[in-house]
């Protein structure tokens, strides 16, 4: 059964349509990357399968249930900002999601900290933007989730950093899980993906493998993108 | 090993070529045992299903073997190298031919061109 599934899913603000009859199913076992431009509406597909958002028509499944109390486990959810409390500690943040998810590896969060040269003593208001993404990301890949939504999880980081990220993503997702990352970025996260989606205005213009899309167009995905969605 | 993965081909089939090229030049040696598929793929920053399906397609060709106990090891059978080898190695001459001919050099020029450069090959 696909861990995250869209029936006819459709979102409006005001009356202009962010999401229009979308259908799609992502299985468990993989990387899909989910890539549009601007206002296309990756932001708005996450947080509906995040239940922050409440679909206008159709729906939207992870694992055959609504968006609930009980899909919330099941899923780690990196948002677009970050929304901690800036007197909070990095440590007092582990605190806070080993309450909160049963799922949450404390000992793989400590590490990948060490790894970053993250004090955990430091106050959130003391760190740099990146290193606040980074205590995000940390947190969130270390929990033992069937379903991980990253919306834009390597924007505001550094190339090195992009690569430690990307490298935390492979190796430490479970076979078992599905991974979603929405970003711009596309040339550094390619490699890493099983599949590719590509949301404009609201629609599904693709949804392939990427080496089949690279077999087929004999390019990078980077380079079908920017010719599908050409500024003219 | 070095594993430069280029944007404009797939990864799957890139992977494939990679490792025959170890298992060939003997960086994998006969019946050796080989890294994981999660090991290699964090090596490589690829995907592990992606390096997963290479291993399939290498299995499939019988360049590397799964072992219940002990994992993947490259195969015993030389002569099934060898033959990897060689087809290889008729690429790369094609390949030559090819650039050559886009050049403008025609054959006697050519092997010219490459005996000559064979022998200064030699003396370094």
């Amino acid at each position: 059964m696909a861990i995250l599934e869209c029936r006819q899913l459709t979102k409006r603000y005001s009356s202009q349509p962010a999401l229009d009859h979308i259908d799609l199913a992502v299985q468990p076992g993989g990387i899909v990357g989910l890539l549009g431009p601007n206002g296309s509406g990756k932001t708005t597909l996450l947080k509906l399968a995040n239940g922050l958002l409440q679909p206008d028509s159709g729906e939207i499944l992870i694992d055959g249930k609504k968006p609930s109390k009980e899909t919330k486990s099941i899923v780690s959810y990196l948002p677009e900002r970050t929304y901690f409390a800036d007197w909070m500690r990095a440590d007092q943040l582990l605190d806070l999601f080993q309450d909160f998810y049963a799922d949450f590896d404390r000992q793989r969060a400590e590490e990948m900290l060490q790894h970053m040269n993250i004090q955990p003593k430091m106050r959130i208001k003391e760190m740099s933007k990146g290193m606040r993404e980074k205590v995000q990301l940390i947190l969130v890949m270390s929990r033992r989730a069937k379903l991980y939504l990253l919306d834009e999880p390597i924007g505001g980081v550094d190339p090195a950093t992009r690569d430690y990220i990307l490298h935390t993503i492979i190796s430490n997702y479970d076979p078992e899980a599905a991974v979603i990352i929405s970003t711009h970025l596309i040339s550094d996260v390619e490699n890493v993906l099983d599949d590719v989606v590509f949301l404009n205005y609201g629609h599904i213009a693709l949804h392939k493998s990427v080496d089949e899309l690279r077999a087929e167009e004999g390019k990078s995905v980077d380079a079908v993108f920017r010719e599908v969605f050409r500024c003219s | 090993m070095r594993w430069n993965i280029r944007s404009d081909a797939p990864v799957y089939s890139q992977l494939v070529e990679h490792i025959k090229l170890a298992i060939v030049s003997g960086e994998f040696p006969l019946g050796s045992r080989l890294p994981s598929v999660r090991e290699l793929a964090a090596e490589a920053g690829v995907n592990p299903n992606t390096m997963q399906r290479a291993f399939a397609e290498l299995e499939r060709e019988g360049l590397v073997l799964t072992q219940r106990t002990a994992g993947r090891t490259v195969t015993e059978d030389a002569s099934r190298i060898e033959a990897v080898k060689r087809r290889l190695a008729s690429a790369a001459i094609q390949t030559f031919w090819v650039s050559m001919r886009l050049l403008g050099f025609d054959q006697s020029e050519a092997l010219q061109m490459l005996s000559a450069s064979g022998k200064k090959e030699k003396e370094d």
